[in-house]
């Protein structure tokens, strides 16, 4: 069987709905970030296989694609300080127990 | 080679934020001041060279990659506006903190950038990078009351939903780029266009089949781009973020989320949707299903926003429904598409700046003051502080659209476009909301004015706050009664499309 473009679609798409997915359920604030790391690769999958599938000769797909790993790198960095930041007041990263603003 | 010079206001800028950071980095003396004032002077002479350097692009072959046209100079002078009017008001702020102030100021620097290149891409990528450096900086300045459990709480909201909506807002850049096999967003109208009109699809560059046949996918895109979007302005029902980041942000970062992030989403909505979406929407389109999805939109969310506000008693969070609400009434002026609702969308957040971002000045000096946030607490502001509250009085009626503030006149266009353009429907029922907004702003002028209380703070602002509630008082007194040079101005903005 060829390995298409609408494998790497389909793989793309189901790895996007895992991150939403993830980022809805998961409780832990570093299981968010990695759910939104998921979302991202989905993304880059996603940009590489139409790069390589378009027809088309630029590489447009793939320098996008590393524009996205290098602002989800800074992005989880980000993620990461203020997670430290939630335990220091919190003394704990459950997002449902940092609850201090409602309604 | 690149003629970079329509960059020069965002280098320039970006320049600054770096020796912001330096400042902090090699003074001896830790104070405030040095950094803040070197920030606002550097807002302003970009301010200078976003109208000397305007006019041109940046184009790689024939394309535009960045344009320094009307529409994005016009909504730079904006964004530009927020971010010295939020240095302005953080001086007490900043002060509180026991150390990074530099970074304070260089982080709001650095997020100002990010607008100001968003609001000028007109390529995927660019687009993209523009928005992540407004939101990762803000991100931070959200959080940046370390010890203050809600200011990391909020941080953690705005980084979770906002990392998520840009992931969103990606997945449907990636879907339009595959779509089409470009990222420049004046291909894509042409490639969408023409291929609408022909065949009600698009196939790739060669003409083969292996796209063929993603319709769906087409209208996905754009929904996630939209939704990604929607998400910066908060919108409803992408909105749940707003109040919880709004209330636990530093109040200055309140008060610049609220408008330049609200202006460089704004601009980048515009952009793809009266600038790409145009090119086929009013021709092709069956029955422009566009227009009808974001007036839903508007209409919820000038509803939800109006009503959910009535019931607030903390007053950053009732400013954060309100300014929910007020993104409603922008979004009438992007449906209505034509030359009048672009330039009523630039002059609506022209006037939403000054009166929001003077509402939050006041309301963070009054925290700085007393250390109190409810609506309730304002009470005998008048007696007290009679300038003050004369000043918020000023800024709430401006907010709710009373003649002759600047409010009103934002209104009163963004209405005319929008009956221009046959929703009037919609105009009903933001007329309707309108009254109801009326309720909640008013009764903070009540609290302030009718209700007595023992309160002895005597509210006296220090130099830069005053300067910002001078400013802010004067935006909203003198637009409202002379609108003129500024709707001149806002219209020109709207050459930068086709209608």
């Amino acid at each position: 069987m060829d390995i298409g473009l609408y494998h790497y679609l389909s793989l793309a798409a189901f790895l996007f709905a895992i991150g939403l997915y993830g980022i809805l359920t998961r409780r832990n604030a570093i299981a968010i970030l990695m759910s939104l790391e998921l979302m991202f690769n989905a993304v880059n999958i996603n940009l590489v296989a139409f790069n390589r599938f378009s027809g088309s000769d630029g590489l447009s797909g793939q320098i996008f694609a590393l524009f996205v790993i290098a602002i989800a790198a800074a992005e989880a960095t980000v993620g990461l300080a203020i997670v430290i930041l939630i335990y220091r007041n919190w003394r704990s990263i459950d997002a449902d127990r940092v609850n201090l603003l409602k309604w | 080679m690149i003629n970079i010079t329509p960059l020069i206001p965002e280098l320039f800028l970006l320049v600054m934020a770096i020796v912001v950071l330096m400042l902090d980095l090699f003074s001896s003396r830790r104070t405030v001041v040095v950094p803040a004032y070197v920030s606002m002077a550097a807002v302003i002479i970009t301010g200078f060279l976003v109208f000397k350097f305007g006019g041109d692009a940046v184009r790689w072959g024939s394309n535009a990659i960045f344009v320094a046209d009307s529409f994005s100079q016009f909504f730079k002078v904006i964004i530009l506006g927020a971010a010295f009017l939020a240095i302005g008001s953080s001086f007490g702020t900043a002060d509180r903190m026991t150390h990074h102030r530099g970074e304070f100021f260089a982080l709001l620097l650095f997020s100002t950038v990010g607008m100001m290149f968003l609001v000028s891409a007109k390529e995927l990528i660019l687009l993209y990078v523009g928005l992540e450096l407004t939101t990762i900086p803000l991100f931070v300045l959200v959080a940046y009351q370390k010890t203050n459990r809600a200011s990391s709480e909020a941080g953690l909201k705005y980084l979770i939903i906002g990392a998520a909506s840009s992931a969103i807002l990606l997945y449907g850049l990636s879907l339009l780029y595959g779509y089409t096999g470009t990222t420049y967003l004046n291909e894509i109208a042409q490639k969408t266009a023409v291929y609408f009109l022909s065949h009600g699809f698009i196939p790739n560059a060669e003409g083969t089949t292996d796209l063929v046949g993603m319709g769906p996918a087409f209208s996905v895109a754009l929904m996630m781009i939209i939704a990604g979007l929607t998400f910066k302005l908060a919108i409803v029902p992408f909105h749940m973020w707003a109040p919880d980041v709004y209330e636990g942000a530093p109040t200055p970062i309140t008060a610049f989320l609220s408008v330049g992030s609200k202006a460089a989403g704004l601009a980048a909505i515009i952009r793809i949707f009266d600038g790409m979406l145009y090119a086929f929407s009013h021709d092709t389109m069956p029955n422009d299903s566009w227009g009808t999805m974001m007036a839903v939109l508007a209409a919820v969310t000038m509803v939800a926003g109006n009503i959910i506000a009535i019931r607030q008693t903390n007053i950053k969070r009732m400013l954060a429904y309100s300014s929910i609400a007020q993104a409603g009434y922008i979004l009438i002026g992007v449906i209505a598409a034509s030359k009048l609702g672009v330039a009523s969308c630039g002059f609506y957040m022209f006037a939403y700046m000054f009166a929001n971002m003077g509402a939050f000045a006041i309301v963070g000096l009054y925290a700085e003051k007393t250390g109190k946030k409810n609506i309730s607490d304002f009470a005998g502001l008048s007696k007290t502080s009679p300038i003050i509250a004369a000043l918020m009085t000023m800024f709430m009626l401006s907010l709710a659209g009373i003649p002759p503030l600047a409010g009103f006149m934002a209104k009163y266009y963004i209405f005319a476009a929008a009956i221009e353009a046959g929703y009037t429907w919609l105009v009903i029922l933001a007329l309707l909301m309108s009254v109801v907004s009326l309720y909640y702003y008013a009764n903070v002028v009540r609290i302030m004015y009718m209700v007595d209380s023992d309160n002895k703070h005597h509210i006296i602002p220090s130099f830069p706050a005053g300067l910002v509630l001078a400013l802010t008082g004067i935006g909203v007194l003198l637009f409202g009664i002379l609108p003129q040079s500024i709707l001149d101005m806002a219209y020109k903005t709207a050459s930068s499309f086709i209608f």
